[in-house]
């Protein structure tokens, strides 16, 4: 037997734009286990509720993660429709599923080109962001903000999109859509990138469920389990069948979010074309009183959010189970066995997004 | 499966080289910021009635009225752009405008003081004057034919 010795991977690390430790037990070039540690960015977010306005904290809740803010923003407030039975407009409910697909492309992208980079592909990765600048700009002409969009209000959404708006959005998709085609190429066709992703991380689908993997990760593996199937804000009315691939390894993750940006330009033209007329928002009375959990589908997997509410403008407990919270486990497992030059690579597979595990 | 090809990045990493950067050249070239960008807060003084609201509802407390004063303060480098001010204002003279506020080395904060008094509010309510600094604000919003409603987060900011 080799030699076992132990190098430290992160929490500044090159590749990863957040911080992360493992520990990475080797055996000669091979990770035989690897052991991680977090909390580098806690920074309570989650107990700031008890000290917020109930309505405020929608601005708190979207500030947990960069990426996914919109999808935070939805989830905690969809919690707290469901607790204080606010039944929220149609018009609304359009307009949260088309900017959450926005943050879909934008978030699918963002990881495209840290894939990119982590391969030492720098012009794809440049490629990759540049494409998702369009994404930034449309929610910057929308929302107002292009990273926070603070457009989600418990009862509905604070800005209406006009006609002009809706056709720029679908032209862009469309633009988008022509333009991804030869950057998605360089991912799936490329000699290069094939031999990085083909055969590396191999997620079997027993152990993918087993150890509870969410989002493309799940899906890559063959898991035919997407959360926007469970039919919250306009999803129900829209066509969507889950991505999925067979092999379970980096190529089929990649190949999944990739197919998946289709799927959400799709989605986004179903929408505009189904969005209804009417208000944007309804007016909530009241404090909340109960507790209540949702799932929503995040960029990078199911998310969960549980609000526990007493009756007074501060809710007493909020919890936000994260999608990276349970990709950490799957992740660990793939780990084992492979290179250690294939480590970071096998990291970024999986989208992690360590600001928003540690909140 | 698709089959792998050699080089197929290679058209388009040539028609890079030829073609005009995608970038703005920023400080050469005026940055575009579009209608609804929420970059800076401002504030039309004059019709402010330093009701507090603002304050009250700024998520990292980085607005101070004085009723008294007459003024009104913002720490710019506290503040989170969310727009919840505006939102909550029943006078609607807070309003994100497009553009940033120039970067600094040190916190500084902008006061705007109001140069003509407020239009007392004892007319009519003058039986129970000052309580708290709440309450006379509120009485001061309804002369104007403006409700507490009106402060409620769903109402839209732009026409």
């Amino acid at each position: 037997m080799a030699k076992r010795s132990i190098v430290p991977f992160g929490p500044q690390h090159p590749v990863l734009p957040e911080p992360i430790h493992l520990d990475l037990v080797l055996e000669d070039e091979v990770v035989v286990e690897a052991v991680p540690s977090i909390g580098f960015v806690h920074r309570g977010l989650e107990k700031l509720v008890e000290t917020k306005d109930f309505k405020e904290y929608v601005y708190i809740a979207e500030r947990v993660c960069g990426i996914c803010s919109f999808g935070h923003g939805l989830g905690y407030c969809q919690t707290l429709e469901t607790i204080m039975n606010v039944e929220v407009p149609p018009r609304a409910r359009y307009l949260r599923t088309i900017w959450m697909e926005m943050s879909r492309i934008h978030s699918h992208l963002l990881w495209l080109g840290l894939l990119a980079d982590a391969m030492g592909f720098e012009s794809l990765f440049m490629e990759s962001w540049k494409l998702r600048e369009k994404i930034l700009d449309m929610f910057d002409a929308t929302t107002g903000g292009r990273v926070i969009f603070s457009v989600n209000c418990i009862g509905g959404v604070l800005k209406d999109m006009d006609e002009t708006m809706l056709r720029n959005i679908v032209n862009t998709c469309n633009e988008m859509e022509k333009e991804l085609k030869p950057i998605a190429d360089a991912f799936l066709r490329d000699y290069t990138t094939g031999s990085r992703l083909r055969g590396l991380g191999v997620l079997t689908p027993e152990d993918a469920t087993l150890m509870g993997a969410v989002g493309p990760m799940l899906r890559a593996s063959g898991v035919s389990y997407d959360a926007r199937k469970l039919g919250y804000a306009a999803y129900n009315e829209l066509d969507l069948e889950p991505i999925t691939a067979t092999d379970g390894d980096s190529y089929a993750r990649c190949e999944v979010r990739i197919r998946e940006i289709g799927q959400s330009f799709d989605l986004i033209r179903q929408a505009v074309a189904k969005i209804p007329a009417g208000p944007i928002a309804v007016p909530v009375k009241g404090f909340p009183q109960g507790e209540h959990f949702t799932r929503i589908e995040q960029p990078r997997g199911e998310a969960i959010y549980y609000v526990k509410a007493n009756g007074t403008k501060f809710i007493e407990r909020f919890r936000l189970r994260t999608p990276t919270t349970s990709n950490i486990p799957p992740m660990l497992n793939m780990l084992k066995g492979c290179q250690l030059a294939d480590v970071p690579l096998l990291i970024l597979t999986i989208d992690p997004c360590i600001s928003c595990t540690e909140r | 499966m698709a089959s792998l090809k050699f080089l197929p990045f290679a058209g388009t990493a040539l028609k890079n080289l030829f073609s005009k950067p995608v970038t703005t050249a920023y400080p050469f070239e005026p940055a575009q910021y579009p209608e609804r960008m929420r970059g800076h807060i401002e504030i039309d003084i004059e019709s402010c009635i330093s009701c507090g609201m603002c304050a009250r509802s700024c998520p990292p407390g980085a607005i101070t009225v004085d009723r008294a004063a007459g003024t009104w303060t913002i720490q710019r480098f506290d503040c989170v752009q969310c727009g919840n001010c505006a939102n909550v204002c029943p006078k609607k003279c807070l309003k994100m405008v497009p553009g940033y506020t120039t970067p600094d080395t040190t916190r500084h904060s902008d006061t705007y003081t109001r140069t003509t008094p407020l239009p007392k509010p004892t007319p009519r309510p003058a039986a129970k004057p000052a309580g708290t600094a709440a309450k006379p604000a509120a009485s001061a919003a309804k002369p104007a034919g403006n409700g507490p409603q009106a402060a409620a987060p769903t109402a839209k900011p732009e026409a």
